[in-house]
């Protein structure tokens, strides 16, 4: 019988990402409902320093992989470890994060495990010892709450930025362990030749707890310069809407909505976007919204917890002085 | 260049999305269906593979007849063939199985690239291009906004998107590759590629003539189940800031962030 639920930590050049604390903690949770053992994969070249911190969080045992072939994510080695890993333990819950990583490997792995795969989850309960997954589905004009048709492992990603995290406590015992695997890289076919940092080292829109995003209204690309600043002020990321993407004003990886990012971040403040439904869906579960526009009747404002009636020309540095007032 | 582009039709972004009285379903009466916008950049990176190193560009859609509309699309755009997999034992399934289905449709093609759209709007899975890459046991690239291939045609060498930054990979032939926005600019169909799609050959199959079962791939077989649809919480209303300048709507802002939210 399957047993134990799973965590794939997700580490970028040796550090580990928020998401695998998030999913430890969501993990925690899931485990003592189910009277289980929380166990966190950890792949990777010299990490196992790493490991321990994931027991802070609630993981009882990590497994770690460490080869200088997992130093970076490639498909074709991840799956391979991790395949090897499940059929050896025979888990019944594994999650990964829904990020770019996660998201490439976890379809494969499912794929190979020919087992079932919730993509993008919200929110997770345990019914029968049986994983139910809540994830929007239309960008989240809708959620849909699945389920997995008795088979296991039954695996799922977690979106950034919705999981609570549980106070790290110190004190937690935490057993580290290596893991057993082979490696045949004769059998992988792609090779990474490049990695490319944006300029600036700015948090991905995906995983930023503050967006500043700016639509139409700002007339033209020369103008996000006050948006940066405010971003700048409050530590937030600038987004965009479809329309100012599709202008040329901004970089398509800012575009938050249904074809660009789903976001959740603590405060999306919106400033000279009207809301088109494919945009609101993209940034529907933000904790806090704000909306600046002139137009009182834009559709933004019904999805706004704070509404700003007013010219972003003038509201958006007067609200910089103020902040900085604050601060 | 044999290349293979799997399409979806999904609903319009600009679609209301309403809930069916079984509450695991949408309404789609007034739904307004079109090409998966990520396979809108699939069929063009194909259209553009074939125009650098010739070979045939063939379309690939599950689902029922009135996907013919979005491959037609794609024909028009200058896509040589379609072949539609039309069976009523499919329409519920999930992604898994669907790629399935494309993979017994893919075995008679001898495909050198494969595209597909990063995610489908619609069930947002993004799930059928890895598993189709598994199940024909060739590699994948995910996430791709640039894509150059070899001048031999062996290799391609592409950009992926990943949180702040990009990964350059490379990959021999075949591959698998899914489209993100940003990988080009997909043309529209012109009047005359309109009026030569309709001559253009549109197969339609069933399971049975891919000589599958819908036990392996149907509604049954599904791994994943939809128990419920539910519409987003609704928010509680908002508020309007006061103020008779913009200093004043600014001031009041900032405090209500910094004491009520508490975000700043």
């Amino acid at each position: 019988m399957a047993q134990g639920i799973w965590i794939i930590a997700e580490q970028r050049e040796g550090e580990l990402r928020k998401i695998s604390f998030e999913l430890v903690s969501e993990g925690r949770r899931l485990a003592d409902k189910m009277g289980q053992s929380v166990t966190a994969i950890l792949l990777g070249s010299h990490i196992k320093g790493k490991a321990a911190v994931l027991g802070k969080y609630g993981a009882d045992k990590v497994i770690v992989a460490d080869d200088e072939r997992l130093a970076t994510y490639t498909t074709d080695a991840y799956v391979s470890v991790l395949s090897q890993l499940t059929r050896a333990s025979e888990p019944a819950i594994i999650l990964l994060s829904a990020t770019v990583q996660g998201k490439d490997m976890s379809g494969r792995l499912a794929a190979r495990l020919g087992v079932g795969m919730a993509q993008d989850c919200v929110a997770f309960s345990i019914e029968n010892s049986n994983l139910i997954a809540r994830r929007p589905i239309y960008a989240g004009k809708a959620y849909a709450t699945v389920t997995f048709e008795e088979s296991w492992p039954q695996i799922a990603t977690g979106r950034p930025n919705v999981f609570e995290l549980n106070e790290p406590d110190d004190s937690r015992p935490v057993e580290v362990i290596g893991a057993e695997f082979n490696l045949d890289d004769s059998q992988f076919k792609t090779k990474i030749i490049e990695s490319i940092q944006e300029a600036g080292g700015k948090v991905d829109l995906t995983e930023a707890e503050r967006i500043v995003s700016g639509g139409r209204g700002m007339k033209g690309p020369e103008n996000y310069v006050i948006l940066e600043e405010l971003a700048d002020l409050i530590g937030a990321t600038v987004g965009a809407s479809r329309s100012a993407v599709d202008a040329g004003w901004r970089p398509h990886s800012d575009q938050v909505g249904q074809t660009g990012k789903v976001v959740s971040p603590n405060l999306y403040i919106a400033c000279g976007i009207s809301g088109a439904i494919q945009h609101l869906a993209g940034m529907g579960t933000s904790k806090y919204t704000v909306a600046v526009n002139k137009d009182p009747d834009a559709p933004i404002f019904q999805k706004a917890d704070y509404g700003v009636v007013g010219d972003l020309f003038e509201v958006v540095p007067a609200l910089i002085e103020e902040i900085k007032k604050i601060l | 260049m044999n290349i293979v582009v799997c399409l979806k039709q999904v609903p319009d972004t600009e679609s209301q999305i309403k809930i069916a009285p079984d509450g695991r379903s949408i309404v789609t009466d007034n739904i307004k269906w079109v090409m998966n916008p990520y396979d809108e950049y699939a069929v063009e990176e194909g259209l553009r593979l074939k125009e650098k190193f010739g070979g045939e560009v063939t379309i690939i859609g599950v689902g029922p007849k009135r996907v013919t509309e979005s491959i037609r699309t794609a024909l028009a755009m200058g896509a040589d063939r379609g072949i539609l997999v039309d069976d009523p034992a499919v329409a519920d399934t999930d992604p898994l199985s669907t790629a399935r289905v494309l993979k017994a449709v893919i075995n008679d093609l001898d495909s050198d690239i494969i595209l597909c759209g990063k995610q489908g709007v619609d069930g947002d899975y993004g799930l059928v291009g890895s598993s189709l890459a598994e199940l024909l046991s060739i590699p994948q690239i995910s996430v791709v906004v640039k894509l150059e291939v070899s001048a031999d045609g062996s290799t391609v060498r592409a950009h992926r998107e990943v949180e702040g930054g990009i990964f350059v990979i490379e990959s021999p032939l075949p591959v698998l590759i899914t489209a993100q926005k940003g990988l080009n600019e997909p043309r529209y169909a012109s009047l005359p590629g309109i009026m030569k799609a309709k001559k253009k050959p549109l197969d339609v199959k069933t399971l049975a003539d891919l000589g599958l079962d819908p036990s392996e791939v149907g509604a049954d077989a599904a791994k994943i189940k939809i128990m419920q649809i539910t519409p987003p919480g609704q928010r509680k209303p908002g508020k309007v800031v006061e103020g008779e300048t913009p200093q004043e709507k600014a001031a009041n802002l900032a405090r209500l962030l910094h004491e009520e939210a508490k975000v700043i």
